[in-house]
């Protein structure tokens, strides 16, 4: 797990892609920071929500090539040939994901100890919207992994990806759309924007840590699926 | 070392390997000799564990692949057709990267610098995979599969695109490689195998049609025989010499090689030494013999026989305007090989 982890966070900093997503979620970050300085209102859980849905779109740009271009290039066959479980091959590319999602959004460290100066600021808020947008990103990566291990080419698991992205941002737009009260409730109950929220408003659920938790281990355990059946196919 | 019994692989209705049993034990060279789609990939990703078998057991150094697999691919270096290489890294961050994913014990430095020294490659050992040429990612490629200094080499088409003095090299390499480990290649060239393995399995349609040292296979197939002589004569007379001959089948003329002379090949009865008796006679009319060529039948030919369906193994004699196509056939295709590679 560890040796495919360091490569794959090397390979996202020899490549331009994590320096794109870097540099695309500082800029957004900063931009919502200055915004939210601008109206006075200090709570970081601002920056959070407003960025919540840009990074359900980027996550599919992280994972897009992780499986997909190893099977391109024909290196599966040196991972899968390896003394080692795939389930850890899968874990080692899904903690690269991660960190990299996680990385620009570290930054919000430093916006939080600047609003810590001017005014009150609750850390355990800070907490939980760190918590939510982690469990949030995990859901939405796994998910990504599995495409990618769909499919040869990056671009068809990315587009794929930003199209399944874009269906869960709009899930809570449907449960409005039709006028039929379980529909709604079932909207309600797989948005992961609905989930997250209530992590970002400070409303700790553990259910929702358990929701996202089950969307991680299912991709995961799909796409450990999805390889082991190409083995016996 | 590795124990192979009933092995069967199944694609839908497509069967790609069909009931293929061998053992090879520690420190053989073995070449697995077959024409292209015969099952050689197949069988070497079974072994390795890329994919599942359909049928029977493979084991390598005691553990099963499909119930040990992490004990058994840790005895194996494998080298796939297309070196798994990741082209965004350096020589030496690559074989970092497989040093650790396969969890190796020995020190680190040393072993890849051992490796690195192993397949001559230290002179590229800082720049990225995707600017090397194909020889040295072959090269990168050996070397990803010896680090863990693992008991058996999987090699599969180890010597596809590369120039002559490459694959000498290679050759020499494998041979080196040998003496500490057991290793087996595969190739759809005879020569290649030919020049490095002493034992042969010859795949066809997914069969193991043969298995047997290359001396042997020679000797056992090559029953047949025939028999060139030049002779400074007239034709219709000498033929009718040479046929007047005790154990001569057939005599054919074939024509003008070398100025002045005709050439004539003669199939004898099996087990007849008839070569005494062809000086004898044409001596005593004055008709010089030029050039005495007596032709064993050749690996090629053995592996023609034995991988076209046309022809069945026993001792059935090929007709010979059968076996002339299917020479020409098969230095078309060598032709062909050798100028792809050229191509490339």
């Amino acid at each position: 797990m560890g040796a495919v982890f360091k490569r794959e966070m090397r390979a996202y900093f020899t490549m331009p892609i994590g320096y794109i997503v870097i540099a695309v979620m500082l800029l957004l970050t900063g931009m919502y920071f200055s915004y939210m300085c601008q109206s006075s209102y200090a709570n970081i859980t601002f920056v959070f929500s407003s960025i919540s849905s840009i990074a359900l779109l980027i996550a599919p740009i992280i994972t897009m090539r992780l499986f997909s271009e190893d099977r391109k290039q024909k290196v599966d066959q040196a991972l899968f040939t390896a003394p080692v479980k795939l389930i850890s091959i899968v874990l080692g590319k899904f903690f690269a994901a991660i960190s990299l999602f996680m990385l620009p959004l570290t930054i919000t460290l430093v916006y939080q100890i600047i609003l810590s100066f001017v005014a009150d600021v609750n850390w355990l808020i800070y907490l939980s919207d760190l918590l939510g947008i982690a469990l949030m990103g995990g859901a939405i990566l796994s998910i990504g992994i599995f495409i990618s291990a769909l499919t040869e080419s990056q671009m068809i698991a990315g587009i794929f990806g930003i199209g399944v992205s874009f269906f869960i941002m709009q899930i809570d737009y449907f449960s409005s759309a039709v006028n039929a009260e379980w529909f709604t409730k079932f909207c309600t109950s797989i948005s992961f924007i609905a989930r997250f929220n209530a992590f970002a408003s400070g409303k700790f659920d553990f259910s929702n840590v358990i929701f996202f938790l089950s969307v991680v281990t299912l991709f995961l355990y799909f796409t450990h699926l999805v390889l082991d059946k190409k083995r016996w196919a | 070392m590795i124990e192979v019994k009933n092995l069967s692989k199944r694609y839908g209705a497509h069967l790609a390997v069909e009931d293929a049993s061998f053992t090879i034990s520690k420190g053989e060279i073995v070449g697995f000799l077959g024409p292209n789609g015969a099952g050689k990939s197949t069988i070497m990703n079974i072994l390795t564990g890329y994919i599942s078998l359909t049928d029977g057991t493979a084991k390598i150094g005691g553990f099963d692949i499909v119930d040990h697999p992490e004990q058994a691919k840790r005895h194996i270096g494998y080298l796939p057709e297309h070196p798994p290489l990741y082209m965004d890294m350096t020589v030496i961050e690559y074989l970092n990267f497989i040093y650790d994913l396969k969890k190796v014990k020995f020190p680190k430095k040393p072993h890849i610098d051992e490796v690195c020294k192993l397949v001559s490659i230290e002179n590229v050992k800082n720049r990225l995979i995707k600017n090397l040429s194909k020889g040295y990612r072959q090269r990168v490629g050996v070397a990803q599969a010896l680090i863990g200094n693992p008991d058996v080499l999987i090699l599969d088409e180890p010597t596809v695109g590369l120039d002559p003095k490459q694959i000498t090299q290679f050759r020499n390499l494998i041979e080196a490689l040998g003496k500490h480990h057991t290793v087996i290649v595969s190739s759809h060239i005879l020569s290649e195998i030919q020049a490095v393995c002493k034992r042969i399995l010859i795949i066809s349609d997914g069969k193991i049609v043969a298995d047997d040292t290359a001396d042997n296979l020679a000797k056992n197939l090559s029953s047949d025989h025939t028999i060139t002589v030049r002779v400074q004569g007239p034709q219709a007379e000498v033929e009718k010499t040479l046929l007047g001959i005790r154990g001569v089948l057939s005599v054919k003329c074939l024509g003008v090689v070398e100025k002045g002379s005709l050439d004539f090949e003669i199939e004898p009865e099996e087990d007849a030494d008839i070569r005494k008796e062809i000086f004898n006679r044409m001596s005593d009319r004055k008709w010089p013999i030029l050039e005495f060529v007596t032709e064993e039948m050749s690996l090629e030919k053995i592996f023609l026989r034995l991988t076209d369906s046309k022809y069945t193994t026993s001792t059935k004699k090929i007709a010979k305007k059968e076996q002339k196509e299917a020479e020409e056939e098969f230095s078309s295709i060598l032709d062909n090989s050798y100028n792809e590679e050229g191509d490339k």
